[in-house]
């Protein structure tokens, strides 16, 4: 599903099963590295880091038997691009139910690109009070920073080019687990030199993920 | 439309308010303002924060033009523009360049020129913020207008009732009280009816402006009448200042027949809540028994207020605007 206009799919980086693997070992490094399930707490960036924290915490619970506190942030308050957009952007509700004072904040996100969303999120996290740490989790890595920031937990990491898109969907928000890299159809190669039948458009109709 | 690659929420969807200004709830649509109450309640998140301030509208420039006096709605207004870290300037006409008598627009003109990205205006006169909406190219936002509108007020009311009730469309309000000189009456029934709730408008006759049926909502001359069965109660009021004073023969008398007592209060269902846009004259259109009492939201739709002037000022101006 969903390539955006003038785009096609590349390859799959991940399906639901591997996604699942993915995220089922990133819930134990965290709880290997954060040394049990005490001290830290899980906010997922709206729209798709939400649904990564919750499995994230889910998994944790399910091995570990401790429900890790979950919360929602939303940085389109924080965002460095306000003034380049031309009508503001739909703000959604950010609900951090519990302090952040002097505990591990592991914030979640599908993908890792510029590294500006995350830096908007620690701008956001630090008015919320002074976290013990901020660390980071994303589903994917597909490089190109334009920060100097890192993710401390990785489900898979890519080099992409400049006109790739890495395209995350959640069960949760879009309907089904799955990872692809897309591209451009300017960037595409001439028919002759790699014939490839053109992706089905058939389930691009659904909601648009968001794009990175 | 302009769209930076690197954008930290590249797909994000994008609304904003269908004008470039808030003059009027007339002049907006439903869906304007379902986005401003929703969007408020994004805001209301940040005010109680420790930290009660978000880096949003940095660098914006907000003028309070208040011609008026004020407190609740200017104080809102700065709170708002603070908590969004816009540099805020407030001019009132003691003091300055009005004095000497320069016109609202000469005014309006001169401070365009040092580039204000929005200005929050309070008139006497109904129709001034449309006169510099018409003449300035920045957002103007209309803090009340003689006895036409008070567009952020009936905004943070429906927000209040939203808040209170989980809805707005078929409630039954009870705006009672001096109608004719009310400005927050004419927003309040203007939006409550295009957001699907059903008005009823009550005051002594001579409160009562002519050619009130043209407002679409119900009349009654009693207040008992007019309260029977409300979801909100909602009390104006006296506007002495603009002569509503001369309605009535004493502020007993209207507290005999329109003041809002703890019996009448009883005539509404028992969950309706009682509004009052403020400043009350206690023990003349409302008694403090019911103004202090377990059904009151008088003080939350003062807090609601600096949520929904974030929300306007942040769908204003939180963008540049520059569309293509």
């Amino acid at each position: 599903m969903g390539e955006a206009a003038g785009t096609y799919r590349k390859v799959r980086l991940l399906d639901a099963v591997g996604m699942a693997r993915a995220i089922s070992r990133m819930s134990h490094e965290v709880v290997e590295a954060e040394g049990g399930t005490e001290g830290f707490v899980l906010i997922g960036i709206r729209t798709r880091g939400v649904p990564l924290a919750k499995r994230l915490a889910s998994e944790i619970e399910r091995t570990e038997g401790v429900k890790i506190p979950v919360g929602l942030l939303d940085i389109t308050l924080y965002r460095d691009d306000l003034t380049t957009v031309a009508s503001s952007p739909v703000l959604k509700k950010t609900e951090i139910p519990f302090k952040v004072e002097g505990r591990n904040v592991i914030l979640c996100d599908d993908v890792l690109f510029t590294g500006r969303t995350v830096r908007a999120a620690m701008d956001a996290i630090l008015d919320f009070g002074r976290p013990r740490k901020i660390l980071l989790a994303v589903l994917v890595d597909r490089g190109r920073r334009e920060l100097p920031i890192e993710a401390q937990y990785v489900g898979k990491r890519i080099a992409t080019s400049a006109t790739e898109i890495v395209s995350v969907t959640f069960r949760e928000t879009d309907g089904e687990d799955d990872v692809w890299l897309l591209d451009r159809e300017a960037a595409k190669p001439a028919p002759k030199a790699r014939a490839k039948a053109a992706p089905a458009k058939s389930l691009s109709a659904r909601r648009r993920p968001r794009k990175k | 439309m302009t769209k930076r690659p690197d954008s930290p929420v590249p797909a994000s969807p994008r609304r904003a308010l269908s004008k470039k200004d808030l003059l009027d709830i007339d002049g907006i649509t439903e869906d304007d303002i379902r986005l401003v109450l929703d969007t408020a309640e994004s805001m209301r998140e940040i005010n109680q924060r420790a930290i009660k301030k978000v880096p949003t509208l940095r660098g914006k420039l907000v003028a309070n033009l208040f011609f008026e006096n004020s407190t609740r709605t200017r104080f809102s207004f700065e709170i708002a523009e603070r908590r969004l870290s816009a540099d805020s300037i407030a001019l009132s006409a003691a003091g300055t360049s009005v004095a000497k008598g320069e016109t609202l627009l000469d005014t309006g003109r001169n401070l365009m020129a040092m580039a204000p990205d929005a200005i929050v205006i309070r008139h006497s006169r109904s129709g001034a913020p449309h006169l510099l909406a018409r003449n300035l190219t920045c957002a103007v936002i209309n803090a009340g207008d003689g006895t036409h509108e008070h567009p952020t007020q009936a905004l943070l009311d429906a927000f209040t009732i939203r808040r209170a009730k989980g809805t707005l469309a078929g409630l039954r309000v009870a705006i009672c009280g001096d109608v004719a000189n009310s400005r927050v009456a004419r927003s309040n029934v203007s939006l409550l009816t295009k957001m699907g709730a059903g008005v009823t408008l009550c005051g002594p006759r001579t409160l009562l402006p002519a050619e009130i049926e043209r407002t679409g909502a119900r009349i009654a001359y009693r207040l008992e009448e007019a309260i029977e069965g409300a979801d909100v109660v909602m009390i104006l009021r006296v506007q002495k200042e603009r002569g509503g004073g001369l309605g009535f023969p004493s502020d007993r008398e209207y507290y005999e027949q329109f003041g809002l007592t703890p019996e009448r209060r009883k005539l509404a269902k028992k969950d309706a809540i009682v509004m009052h846009p403020g400043p009350m004259n206690r023990g003349v259109e409302i008694d403090s028994a019911v103004a202090d009492g377990p059904d009151s939201v008088i003080l939350e739709q003062v807090e609601n207020g600096v949520a929904v002037r974030m929300a306007v000022l942040y769908l204003l101006i939180g963008a540049s605007g520059d569309d293509e």
